[in-house]
């Protein structure tokens, strides 16, 4: 602590002395050393002393604006000695910002925050005090690459960084700073991934998902008004346009999903794609390419992808060849065992709602759906009967799967075709829907009944799924459970024993040892 | 003409407020050229009539002037860019009053000008004055002179006020104080008072009547009586009564008169049943089972609930019918069960008594007495060992015997091991007998779980059950009020101290096989209490579950002890009920279980395989389908595969067809394959694996294996009947036919195996194209009208509230859809008439125009031919 307050005090009289007279200056020497000190303490304090010293230089305008010539020349040249002092001044600013972006990757969070912190506040201080010329009067400036270094620091190669990157979220606030971290990180991932060639990064492209995938776009031209620098006559400049915004958030997505994703990356953003990317976008249209190959990868990554396609087909005009028969191929087991089986559901909804299919096509999902109910959980089976018997109200022409008053009697085999890729060869509708059948005899009384309900005819509304789509089991349970009745049957057959029953399967297999 | 209507009470409202408008409204309503009624054909009770007058000339002028607000404004405004913009502050803003509007007006024509310096206005800060007096100060005076004023008057106005006008309250209160002084107020009240008085007296007089009669009748009747007495003299000759009852009165009652009088109101002796026969009793219990079994059976089939529930309450001819119900089971059970202690106490009389109460009660509700009955004999089977007599064991024996017999019992084999059980009964009695020796004979009910544990613990299992056995009768509900919930909390001790068992290092699971029997007792006589419980229990399995997945996205499997509990479920409850409070609940956890938790070690498997067995028990009488069994055994099947690519199934959750925790169950060492016997699982494995040794891990994974087979064969005949049978098992087959490495097991492996092949295979493959139910035909309609009771007036019956929503709407669209019709067509019409109009009166200039520049040339024309001839003339 001694130690500590020691190091405190010491840069204090440093910083003190610098600012103080010009005559001082070389003790800036002793904080950048302490910035690559061993004590976290110790570097903390520098960070601090550097955020307060240079900040001060920047607000007296002490340092170099310009292109920055060489050190050594520009001392050796014959100029004046200020313009010596501002030159040399400034290559002590420049180191220091580079031991502050190597800090970004240091061991402590602390230390790593400190001087993100310390970092963002010279991007506001040089945005006011341009260290660069303007181009021509009244141009814009914006210190973009101090901010690419601060980017580059965020999203290391092989770290997680989500920490350090959900503090920065603050600063995405800033319509500006939005707008060219956004340039940055597709420069960045221009730069990077080139290198790798094509070799996933799962750490990068992780930094990077959970840098942009908090990014909330602005809706509206006028919603943009927080701006971390201000600037005169602000509506032409570039940042304040929301067709910019969009321009390079579009951008930064493309670049980002043209590289290979790992699996579970690949889940995240396509669960985030249709409503945090496609709307901020100025062409959605380019996400078709994603998508489609997304939609071809089969099991979760298939079902995730059709939220986005769904939009580009319902509002993009996209025309997707045969996309049924994908979607019927997309039936499979788990499909009612995954996390997203609400969703799917409710997309499929959308889909098989047109009264335009054909016949064959429904009952084709008709049976598949119900032929894999066989294997599905009793949540999902609440859900899936009276989704098939909507089905079976909009398409009247599919009852012949519950109703075949004349047809043959006996069949040998289920004519369906369960292993036939193909919709129409499937022979769907010559068969009947044993499945659900069966699940009258299921031990769930509300599927048992739900089922039976096949057995009767129709009425002609149809019935609400939506409230069924996120039925979880322990819903269920304890919907059971909080039932009261008060009559309670009891077992007549005597106990004799854990393992007494007559017949107990337990007996047979297991001991009680 | 709805609308006509609706316009007119719109209208009227306001007119109130607007005194010449509603003077020709009347004038108009009082005009019967106005005035268009609709004629009603019939008078329907209860129907609001609204439209029965109408107003057309009214409505149609309002709607004129409406359209010519509205439409005619837009209609001329067509195709007209610039705008009249009213900057008026307030002009159409009906919400604040004119006053407002003028005060908000006036502050901003003020504000306005604030700024500007008018020149010429050389006194900005005039005062207004009157008679010289600035007008603000005389608004401040008026303002207290008045308020004071009017304080002062009413101060003095109200007493009297309160007088004069409200006579009512006031004035009788005061009159009570003096009455007669005021003239005026003497009126009313005393009109009043009279009422009260006439009031009295007429009651007075009706109870003097009332006297009266009475004294007459009591008089008539003393008149008769004496005649009766005279008369009665003659036609008997005995002492009068009246005259013996005095005399009875006077001296003490005769010695032999008692005795006679006792003779007759002693018990007779009744004959009482005779012993039954073992027949008869074989063939009373068979009949109680089938009964019992066509309970189950509909329960099952979920059929008949009402009738069910109806059953219990059963409403003898006794009844008072006063909802009064005396917690009949508890009566009935402890009669029966006093007997039963009585039998101790040599009081055989009372017992059989009570017996015969417990007959006739028999009749009242078969069931349940059979069950306390049977819970008698189950009794028997533990307790009735405090005489040590061989007979009563022969008893014993013969019982069990007679109760398999009448359960139709083919197989020999449970018959023997029930036999085989008494004998061990017969030597757990002389331990018991020793055990009985050493404890007390009164028991209270522990307090608290802490309590319990404390009394249980360091005991040998005989000594618990002893105890818990006498707790048990000690407290029965019969002996004192708060018994019951005392013995209620029993159960709630016992499982949990079942469940602390189980959970131990070195699960006691002997004790619990045992402690099961005081369970099942308890639980028949508290049915309620035990379903909750046992609910609770489950309740938080589930919940602690819910967490688990919650926090890592996956669960594990539970511990012994609510294995444990699953399977005491089974036991105290029918898991073949189409809906069970206690059963259905369980069953989704077990299929959470099934489906939601991973399996990465081989006691996963174990207790998988559990629960596997488990769920087969509980359908195994009502052969209900349970997807995940199946799921799950193809599941253990596919682990204990090798690694490999191609497959014909699919495995699902929580199996994966790639993933680490493959070849779980995967055994290649040949000697292990060799040296193996089917064995049965001790269930401490789940709680601990012994550190075995490879070989022993081996051979468990293979018992493992065995026990999936057999289960799978099970399923096969459980499932038989289904009509999707081939396509539920279709994975499984597969596996087994073309995956399974069959010619390496060893050779009992492969007997497993085929067996359950063969299940699987040897099943006809049979489908039925689907039929709905036919629909009952519509019957035609007839003439005769429908009655149907009404029970709100204005309302469509019929139909459910959804459905009854649903017409409604599709009425109202209809309404709103021609009404919209309607008013589309007559703005069309106005808007034509307003052209037609248009172009009218455009003609008629048009033709004023070229008629005046006619009649102007032809003036022209005659002064100009005047003009000429003139000329000539001239």
């Amino acid at each position: 602590m001694a130690e500590a307050g020691g190091h405190a005090a010491a840069v204090a009289a440093c910083v003190d002395a610098v600012l103080g007279s010009r005559g001082g200056a070389n003790r800036v020497f002793e904080i950048l050393e302490l910035l690559a000190a061993e004590e976290e303490e110790a570097v903390a304090c520098a960070v601090r002393a550097c955020r307060r010293l240079f900040g001060a230089l920047l607000e007296r305008g002490e340092l170099f604006v310009g292109r920055l010539p060489a050190e050594e020349a520009a001392l050796a040249g014959a100029c004046s000695a200020e313009h010596k002092y501002k030159v040399w001044m400034r290559h002590r600013y420049s180191s220091c910002l580079d031991c502050l972006s190597e800090l970004l990757g240091h061991g402590s969070f602390q230390v790593k925050e400190l001087s993100l912190c310390t970092l963002m506040k010279f991007v506001e201080l040089e945005a006011e005090h341009p260290l660069v010329e303007a181009e021509w009067k009244g141009g814009f400036t914006f210190p973009r690459e101090l901010l690419k270094i601060v980017v580059d620091g965020l999203i290391p190669l092989n770290e997680d960084a989500s920490l350090l990157i959900s503090r920065f979220q603050e600063y995405m606030e800033y319509d500006d700073i939005r707008y060219f971290v956004m340039k940055a990180v597709t420069e960045s991932i221009g730069q990077v991934m080139q290198k790798t060639k094509e070799r996933p990064l799962p750490f990068y492209q992780q930094n990077i998902f959970s840098l942009i995938s908090p990014i909330n776009m602005p809706n509206k031209e006028r919603d943009m008004v927080k701006f971390m620098v201000k600037q005169d006559n602000r509506e032409e400049w570039k940042v304040s346009k929301l067709q910019a915004h969009k321009q390079a958030f579009e951008k930064m997505w493309l670049s980002f999903l043209k590289h290979k994703l790992p699996t579970g990356l690949y889940k995240k953003v396509l669960v985030i794609l249709h409503d945090c990317i496609l709307p901020y976008m100025n062409e959605p249209t380019l996400m078709i390419d994603f998508l489609t190959v997304a939609y071809g990868i089969g099991g979760a990554i298939s079902l995730l992808a059709l939220n986005g396609l769904f939009i580009l087909i319902h509002q993009h005009n996209l025309e997707y060849p045969d996309f049924y028969k994908k979607l019927y191929s997309l039936l499979d087991p788990s499909i009612y065992h995954v996390k997203y089986r609400a969703r799917f559901f409710h997309l499929a909804d959308l889909f098989l709602s047109s009264s335009h299919l054909p016949a064959y096509l429904v009952a084709a999902f008709i049976k598949r759906l119900s032929r894999l109910a066989l294997t599905a959980p009793p949540e999902a089976l609440l859900m899936v009967i009276p989704f098939i018997c909507n089905l079976f109200r909009r398409h009247p022409a599919c009852k012949v799967l519950v109703h075949r008053p004349n047809g043959p009697e006996d069949l040998s085999e289920d004519p369906y075709i369960m292993e036939e890729k193909e919709p129409s060869e499937s022979r769907a509708l010559e068969s009947s829907l044993w499945e659900l059948q069966s699940l009258q005899n299921h031990y769930h009384p509300d599927v048992a009944q739900a089922a039976a309900i096949l057995n009767q005819s129709l009425s002609e509304i149809e019935d609400d799924i939506s409230g069924l789509l996120e039925l979880s089991a322990y819903e269920l349970f304890d919907r059971e459970v909080k039932k009261t009745t008060t009559d309670v049957p009891l077992e007549f057959e005597p106990v004799r024993g854990l393992f007494g029953k007559k017949n107990d399967i337990f007996a047979e297999h297991f001991t009680l040892e | 003409m709805g609308k006509a209507g609706k316009r007119k009470r719109k209208a009227s409202a306001p007119s109130g407020s607007r005194g010449p408008m509603k003077s020709t409204m009347d004038v108009v309503k009082s005009n019967p050229f106005e005035v268009k009624v609709n004629k009603q054909k019939f008078n329907i009770l209860g129907r609001k009539t609204k439209n029965d007058v109408g107003l057309p000339g009214v409505s149609r002028s309002k709607a004129i002037k409406k359209r010519t607000q509205t439409l005619l404004k837009e209609y001329k405004e067509k195709e007209k860019s610039n705008v009249f913009k009213d900057k008026r502050f307030g002009e159409y803003n009906t919400k604040i009053s004119p006053e407002e509007k003028m005060i908000k007006r006036f502050t901003l024509e003020r504000q306005q000008n604030f700024g500007k310096k008018n020149i010429y206005n050389l006194n900005e800060d005039e005062e207004l004055t009157h008679y010289g007096q600035s007008l603000a100060e005389i608004e401040k005076l008026n303002d207290i002179i008045d308020s004071d004023s009017d304080t002062e008057e009413r101060g003095t106005l109200s007493a009297e006020l309160t007088a004069a006008h409200f006579g009512g309250g006031g004035g009788l209160l005061r009159k009570k104080v003096s009455s007669g002084q005021e003239v005026e107020e003497e009126e009313k009240p005393k009109s009043r008072k009279e009422l009260i008085e006439e009031l009295i007296a007429k009651s007075k007089q009706e109870k003097q009547e009332r006297q009266t009669q009475r004294e007459s009748a009591l008089e008539l009747t003393e008149k008769l009586d004496n005649d009766w007495k005279e008369i009665q003299t003659l036609i008997a000759r005995k002492t009068p009564k009246s005259e013996k009852k005095d005399k009875e009165e006077k001296t003490k009652p005769d010695e032999y008169d008692m005795i006679v009088r006792e003779l007759a109101f002693e018990m007779k002796a009744k004959p009482s049943d005779r012993m039954k026969t073992e027949e008869e009793l074989a063939k009373e219990e068979q009949a109680r089972l089938q009964k019992l079994e066509a309970d189950r059976l509909r329960r099952m089939h979920g059929i008949d609930e009402q009738e069910t529930k109806k059953k219990p309450k059963h409403i003898s001819a006794d009844d008072l019918a006063d909802g009064f119900i005396l917690d009949k089971d508890d009566r009935r059970l402890l009669s029966y069960k006093d007997g039963k202690i009585n039998i101790e106490n040599e009081e055989e009389e009372e017992e059989e008594g009570r017996n015969e109460d417990s007959n006739e009660n028999e009749e009242e509700s078969e069931e349940e007495n059979n069950e306390h009955e049977e819970e008698s004999e189950e009794e028997s089977a533990t307790e009735d060992e405090e005489d040590v007599d061989a007979d009563n064991h022969s008893d014993l024996e013969s019982d069990l015997e007679s109760e398999e017999e009448a359960t139709g019992n083919k197989e020999q084999k449970n018959q023997k091991s029930s036999e085989k059980k008494s004998q061990d009964m017969k030597e757990q009695d002389i331990k018991m007998e020793a055990a009985r020796s050493e404890l007390p004979y009164t028991f209270a009910v522990p307090e608290s779980y802490e309590k319990f544990k404390s009394l249980l613990t360091g005991r040998t299992i005989e000594q618990q059950l002893i105890m818990l056995e006498r707790i048990q009768k000690c407290n029965h509900p019969s002996l004192a009020m708060g018994n019951k919930a005392k013995l209620e909390k029993l159960f709630g001790f016992l499982l949990e101290y079942i469940g602390e068992l189980a959970t131990l290092d070195l699960p006691e699971l002997k004790t619990i096989d045992k402690l099961v029997l005081p369970l099942y007792n308890l639980c028949q006589m508290f049915p309620e209490r035990a379903s909750d419980s046992i609910k609770f229990v489950l309740r938080d399995a589930a919940h602690d579950m819910e967490e688990i997945i919650e926090v890592k996205g996956r669960a594990t499997f539970p511990g012994l002890n609510t294995l444990i509990y699953l399977k005491i479920t089974a036991l105290l409850f029918p898991t073949s009920d189409f809906w069970h409070p206690v059963v259905t609940p369980a069953f989704i956890y077990m299929s959470q279980l099934l489906t939601k938790c991973r399996i990465t070690t081989l006691q996963d498997v174990v207790k998988g395989l559990f629960i596997c067995c488990l769920f087969l028990e509980y359908v195994s009488l009502s052969r209900r389908f349970v997807p995940e069994l199946i799921n799950f055994l193809l599941g253990i099947l596919h682990i204990s595969l090798p690694k490999k690519q191609a497959q014909g199934y699919t495995v699902v959750h929580p199996f994966t067809p790639v993933g680490k925790n493959l070849e779980l169950l995967l055994v290649c060492d040949k000697k292990d394959l060799e040296s193996w016997q089917k064995q049965n699982l001790p269930l401490s494995i789940v709680t601990r694996l012994k550190e075995a040794s490879r070989t022993e891990m081996n051979h468990i994974r293979l018992s493992c294996l065995a026990m999936c087979f057999d289960l799978i064969k099970k399923c096969a005949a459980l499932y038989e009947s289904l009509p999707s049978f081939h396509e539920i098992m279709h994975p499984v087959r597969i596996l087994l036919t073309q995956h399974v490495p069959v010619s390496e097991y060893p050779e009992q492996m492969q007997e497993w195996y085929n067996s359950a092949l063969r299940e699987l295979e040897n099943k006809v493959k049979h489908y039925t194209p689907l039929v709905c139910e036919k629909k009952k035909p519509v019957p035609l309609k007839q003439y005769t009208p429908k009655i149907v009771k009404v029970l709100e007036f204005g309302k469509k019956q019929g139909g459910s509230k959804k459905e009854q929503e649903r017409k409604r709407l599709i009425q109202k669209h209809k309404r709103e859809f021609k009404g919209a019709i309607r008013e589309i067509r007559k703005d069309n019409q106005f808007l034509a008439r307003m052209q037609l109009s248009e172009i009218m009166e455009r003609d008629a200039a048009r033709k004023r125009k070229v008629k005046e520049l006619l009649s102007s040339l032809a003036t022209q024309e005659g002064e100009w031919k005047a003009m000429k001839r003139k000329k000539r003339k001239n």
